[in-house]
């Protein structure tokens, strides 16, 4: 993958689904140029790119029609470039797996953190905190399983699931502190707390993560467009 | 050594019909168990102790679950007739199609059978299903996968079929013809693909259920 233009990612600093696919391209060592799109007034490439849902991150191959969604995002760079550090395993069992998880991941465990964050009523926000320890629980058995005694979910080098839930870290993180949560509680979780470490701190990660004022001022954003209501 | 395949679920449930068709596009012979959803069985949880949901798919001994995640794997595991295309791009965009159908369409079809056709919610819906008629439009084919159904044509199974029952059921109308001719056209095609036929439950139990289900508003 030469020519730098050849991909090209619309992306929001803040959005761990952004970060997800430049974990993925960082991990490739795939070159790409990355256009940060302001959620608050979306460029008209983004709305023509993905009409649909409108959303970050898309991503432009060559003069191929986009490609959104960031978990077939990921799918894809895989496929186009298995080459290049594999993500996806490849007994189809365990791809299998890779999807399930990420399935729960993304439809289960992180949609209680928008919910947390659009909940003001406290008896609320505890009902939310217990769905969060239990979806942190199946993560740290599915981690388990899945890592089989080695650093990450893919073992001894960083797999797609890794990918698919390390984007999150830094997010969650963020709404933990605000929420005095802590959802890697070392006690609770050790395993997927030490994982949780250990990928924050991976450079293919650490390089795209936000620091707090993004964070901060992206979710006054949201704050805004979608604000809490429960 | 001849594989063992078991499928756990109902007849009744358009989930399920995503796996059967899958299996039946590969030529797989398949044992059905039948699952009580009131009384779920030892192995249904055993097999699924995440969500405890049906369908899950068993394969010499080992389960997965979650229906596209299994229509994948029957596909990755079975050559054959192909169920996703070959090509990456084009792979990518049908996968985008089955996860717009179950993120976004089938919620919004649910709220209106639950509504039971109330306006404002049946009008959100359909802004939902013009983006499928417009890929059908653009696409020009019989099915979303072209000549032949794919990933994207079995993840609208609920469309073809089991909406039409709820609407009978209910009295409510929210695939017009009118205004989604070829959703319409495509959905007349789907369910008289041979694969497809032979999992559907009778549509008089389909629409029973409904009445019973969310009938008397």
């Amino acid at each position: 993958m030469g020519n730098k233009s050849e991909i090209k990612l619309l992306g929001t600093a803040a959005s761990p689904f952004a970060n997800r696919v430049q974990f993925a391209l960082n991990l490739k060592s795939m070159k790409y140029e990355y256009i940060e799109e302001n959620l608050a007034c979306k460029s008209e490439l983004l709305i023509k790119s993905n009409p649909v849902h409108k959303k970050v991150p898309v991503l432009l191959h060559a003069d191929k029609p986009p490609i959104c969604e960031s978990q077939i995002i990921v799918e894809y760079l895989d496929e186009i470039r298995p080459d290049l550090y594999q993500l996806l395993p490849s007994v189809s069992l365990d791809r299998a797996n890779c999807r399930f998880w990420a399935a729960y991941i993304d439809n289960k465990f992180f949609p209680l953190y928008e919910e947390l964050r659009q909940t003001l009523n406290k008896a609320g926000q505890e009902a939310i905190k217990e769905q969060m320890i239990e979806a942190t629980q199946q993560l740290e058995e599915a981690f388990i399983k899945s890592s089989n005694g080695k650093t990450y979910f893919g073992g001894d080098q960083v797999g797609y699931l890794d990918v698919i839930l390390g984007c999150f870290i830094r997010w969650t993180q963020h709404v933990d502190e605000l929420n005095d949560f802590n959802k890697f509680d070392e006690v609770r979780i050790l395993e997927l707390a030490k994982w949780a470490k250990c990928i924050a701190s991976h450079e293919a990660l650490k390089s795209v993560t936000p620091g707090k004022e993004t964070l901060e001022s992206f979710f006054g954003l949201i704050n805004i467009y979608r604000p809490p209501y429960k | 050594m001849a594989d063992e395949v078991k499928l756990y679920g109902v007849p009744g449930s358009p989930y399920v019909s995503r796996v059967t068709t899958a299996l039946k596009l590969k030529g797989i012979n398949y044992e059905l168990v039948v699952e009580d959803l009131s009384n779920k069985s030892a192995d249904l949880l055993k097999y699924n102790p995440v969500h405890k949901k049906i369908p899950v798919l068993v394969h010499n001994g080992k389960p997965i679950s979650e229906s596209l995640v299994i229509v994948e794997y029957i596909d990755d595991v079975w050559k054959g007739v192909p169920v996703l295309p070959q090509d990456a791009y084009e792979k990518a965009q049908a996968r985008f199609w089955a996860k717009f159908i179950d993120d976004k369409c089938m919620p919004a079809i649910f709220k209106t059978i639950g509504s039971h056709g109330q306006e404002q919610v049946v009008a959100e819906a359909h802004e939902q299903l013009q983006f499928l008629e417009n890929e059908l439009n653009v696409k020009g084919k019989k099915f979303f996968g072209g000549d032949n159904i794919n990933l994207v044509d079995i993840a609208a199974t609920f469309i073809a079929y089991w909406l039409g029952a709820a609407e009978e059921a209910l009295g409510i109308k929210v695939l017009s013809k009118d205004k989604f001719p070829k959703i319409t056209e495509w959905g007349g095609n789907y369910i008289n693909c041979q694969v497809v036929k032979e999992g559907l439950p009778p549509r008089d139990a389909l629409v029973g259920f409904f009445k019973k289900r969310f009938g008397n508003a």
